[in-house]
């Protein structure tokens, strides 16, 4: 294809057509719509979707909040959680899914403990983790773990066992030893079903914190959303709701920028 | 469509590529991928393009069977117009496509798939259909395996049911995308073989595209050989090997004598090729 | 793979799918596998029953035993009203069952359509895709007191949150289905003289449907997923409601029965979906065998 030096060259002029396209536009036509036919259903008190507090009135709401400390209070202790369940879940998930994945008899032996597990919603664990943690912090982070542990660990375990043999034998037939096959050929082929297994955990996490925070906690962006409910603060809720989409968005696209990273191999563009 | 034409059987399946190129601009860097082509092919004629890997020859068949426009030049089919700069070309039934890596719907059966272009043109029964496409099913010689579907056969029976599938449509033009390229060598002569019978039977015109060499000049009756990216034509061989043909060709010394004129062609294109370092472009 | 000569597809002499099977499971027997497999499960009971029950550790002394769950689950005269005999089990079940399936047959009405259209249409993607995009980061959870406040009565504001789980699975999976289909398919139709009408029907609708299927079963476990949410903070029976309950009342034992059925009941309605698909696919259940 073209040389190298043009190829930087070449990156800009596709990012340049890519903000100025007519799908951007649309997509953004699209929005505004969107809002424009929501804030005249409020108006006008169309049936359910009148209901739901206009979006004039959630910029209200989203001005005032914008500068309380509360708010941005609320974003860091839902971070924290997420942060902390979700690395532990990692730190746990990763080597007992690798085990499981190169190890036959383990696999066996734990597997089906886990095809029992997965059916059940994370949410059904939150009140079997409050009885059984002392603390609310405590066992909110524990539903957390749990969320996005049997995803990491399926998905490794996934990805271990389809690994191409030709690799494998490939690698054998160069004269590794098995610590090689390990650490240079199983690691790095299960590493995409890693970012995977990490990327759906950390989409189950932020569902599973709201759940815990509105049911028991006083404090997250869970919170905040459910006691605006309760309080009837309506836009609120909706500012909430916004809060936790960006969130959300927001740590799975650091995960997969993390991702690429760990995987440049697969890097497209 | 042009079903109405088949009373007139010679009359039938004649490309004119009058200075075609084509300019590829996908990120604002401009790439030739054709340079001023021209090829009269005669109907029913059996004409082999060849050239190395990415040079162009896929665009061009491309442009034939209405798959995207062209820059510059025209073609004609059998006196019209089918491509000009600024003319949308829509794909028709009259100019088959065979594609390289095979394109049977894997969610159809083999019968299936036959019949699907005159399912989709319409004017026939259902009943009518199918016997037509049990007919050519027999005909050549695929007639067990009409409830299999595509990923039960082999590659050399699904190329032969795709082949078989275009024959349905009693098509002008047959377009075969390097159709036998990922095949290893034993199935090879035995679907060359079938396309020459299938040719010998119907002397449809066939636009062959391929890199294989010696493929090119036991099938042809006309092999163009194409220089690197920018495609061009750089020669034209004639080969005068009568027809049917079969695998005793392969040692006769015409056969030879083409293979030697047509290497010593090839080579410096494909030795500039790779020293370009062009990636294998499909 | 390869056959030079016209291979016949011969389906007498190979062996039926029934002795396949047999075989397999007789292979499957004599492995390791059935026996560490159970080890493991009875392995995760003891222990359970260990902590809670007989050493009484520490927070596990607060957890129901699986011996107490067993007792309660299956006596006829339940201590906290809920077991295999009492009609109230059943009645739970059921209304968590339709409610999910009111739910999942509208997003898959809508959103099977909606996924193939966009898929198709480029022009419909650029408008929906970026609506879509916007609203599904939010989990369904946060939608649970928006939804309570859009819908008059709870029944509808639990079925729209089980709906709006599924949808967005829905719409992704179909459009990622249309997507992968290969281009060459869609030239073939065209070079075959297909029009607008066939090129839905005979290419993108059954060259979608694995990714659909996939779809669908992925779907199937956010409804519920949903469903449980919107029991648990707004609703007046079901499993979800039942487990919140039993919480709230201190009876911890049907915590534990409630769990297990639902993930039954979940693994089955996966189950379901995966067995109409292979029906429905046959040319990819033959390209497996």
């Amino acid at each position: 294809m073209a040389p190298s030096s043009k190829q930087g060259n070449n990156h800009w002029v596709k990012l340049r057509k890519q903000v100025f396209r007519l799908t951007t536009f649309r997509g953004i036509l699209s929005i505004i719509i969107f809002t424009v036919i929501w804030e005249i259903c409020s108006w006008c008190e169309v049936p359910i979707i009148g209901n739901v507090p206009p979006p004039s009135a959630v910029l209200v709401a989203l001005g005032k909040q914008l500068v309380s400390l509360a708010y941005w209070a609320s974003w860091w202790n839902s971070f924290l959680r997420i942060t902390i369940g979700f690395l532990i879940a990692q730190v746990l998930g990763i080597p007992l899914g690798l085990l499981m994945g190169v190890h036959r008899p383990t696999r066996e032996l734990i597997y089906p403990v886990f095809e029992i597990m997965r059916p059940i919603p994370p949410l059904a664990w939150v009140p079997v983790a409050v009885i059984f943690w002392p603390t609310s912090e405590l066992s909110i982070m524990f539903v957390t773990f749990l969320g996005a542990f049997f995803t990491v660990v399926l998905n490794i375990v996934g990805g271990a066992t389809s690994i191409d043999t030709r690799y494998i034998r490939a690698a054998h037939s160069l004269g590794s030893s098995r610590g090689d096959i390990f650490w240079k050929i199983m690691l790095p082929a299960t590493l995409p079903s890693i970012v995977v297994g990490m990327t759906v955990g950390m989409g189950i996490t932020w569902a599973v914190v709201v759940a815990a925070e509105m049911i028991s906690s006083l404090s997250g962006l869970g919170f905040l959303t459910w006691r605006a409910y309760v309080a009837g603060e309506y836009p609120l809720i909706v500012v909430g709701m916004m809060s936790i989409g960006i969130a959300g968005y927001v740590s799975s696209a650091m995960i997969r920028f993390i991702g690429g990273r760990m995987t440049p191999w697969l890097r497209t563009y | 469509m042009s079903t109405d034409k088949t009373n007139e059987p010679e009359a039938r399946g004649c490309i004119s590529i009058r200075n075609v190129s084509k300019v590829y601009d996908p990120d604002g860097a401009k790439v030739l991928a054709v340079d001023n082509c021209s090829m009269d092919i005669k109907a029913g004629e059996f004409c082999v393009v060849v050239g190395p890997s990415g040079c162009g020859k896929t665009t061009l068949l491309n442009a034939i069977a209405g798959f995207h426009e062209i820059t510059s030049g025209e073609i004609l089919l059998d006196g019209q117009q089918l491509c000009a700069p600024g003319k949308k070309t829509l794909p028709g039934s009259d100019r088959i496509v065979v594609f390289q890596n095979g394109a049977l719907f894997p969610w159809f059966t083999v019968l299936e798939n036959v019949s699907f272009g005159p399912v989709v043109q319409g004017g026939l029964s259902d009943k009518d259909i199918r016997d037509k496409a049990r007919e050519m099913l027999v005909q050549m010689g695929l007639a067990n395996i009409e409830n299999s579907y595509p990923s039960e056969i082999s590659s050399g029976m699904r190329r032969r049911v795709e082949i078989a599938r275009a024959m349905m449509n009693d098509p002008s033009v047959l377009l075969l995308d390097e159709p036998f390229r990922a095949m290893d060598a034993l199935t090879k002569t035995v679907v060359h073989q079938f396309l020459l019978d299938v040719y010998d039977r119907s002397k449809k015109t066939i636009f062959f595209i391929t890199h294989d060499l010696e493929e090119a000049i036991f099938l042809g009756s006309k092999v163009y050989i194409m220089t690197t990216r920018p495609a061009k034509i750089k020669t034209i061989l004639d080969v005068d090997i009568p027809r049917p043909r079969d695998f005793r060709v392969l040692s006769s010394s015409t056969y030879i004598r083409l293979k030697k004129e047509c290497l010593e062609a090839v080579h410096e294109e494909a030795i500039k090729a790779f020293t370009a370092g062009e990636r294998e472009m499909a | 793979m390869t056959s030079a000569a016209p291979a016949t597809v011969n389906t007498e002499q190979a062996p039926s799918s029934f002795e396949m099977s047999c075989f397999c499971f007789k292979q499957w027997l004599k492995s390791s596998g059935p026996y560490l497999n159970l080890l493991g499960i009875i392995g995760f009971i003891f222990f359970w029953y260990l902590f809670t029950e007989r050493l009484k550790l520490p927070w596990f002394n607060k957890l129901p035993g699986p011996v107490e769950v067993y007792k309660e689950w299956v006596s006829d005269d339940p201590a906290y009203g809920i077991s295999l005999y009492t009609p109230e089990y059943y009645h739970h079940i059921l209304i968590s069952i339709w409610r999910v399936l009111q739910a999942f047959f509208l997003a898959t009405v809508l959103g099977v359509p909606v996924g193939l259209f966009m898929g198709w249409k480029k022009t419909f993607k650029d408008y929906t895709f970026p609506l879509l995009e916007t609203l599904r980061p939010i989990p369904m959870l946060a939608w649970v007191p928006l939804s309570i406040l859009m819908w008059p009565g709870r029944e509808a504001s639990i079925i729209f949150l089980t709906f709006l789980g599924s949808f967005f699975a829905t719409v992704l999976n179909t459009l990622l289905g249309v997507e992968s289909i290969d281009e060459v398919y869609f030239r073939a139709a065209n070079s075959l003289g297909a029009k607008p009408k066939h090129v839905f029907f005979k290419i993108i609708l059954p060259g979608s449907l694995p990714f659909i299927f996939t779809g669908l079963q992925i779907s199937m476990g956010f409804a519920w997923f949903s469903l449980v949410a919107g029991e648990m903070l707004a609703g007046e029976y079901g499993l979800g409601y039942l487990i919140w309950n039993s919480f709230i009342m201190v009876q911890y034992p049907v915590i534990v029965i409630a769990m297990v059925t639902l993930g039954v009941i979940g693994w089955l309605s996966s189950a379901i979906i995966r067995v109409v698909g292979d029906r429905l696919m046959q040319w990819k259940v033959r390209e497996a065998a």
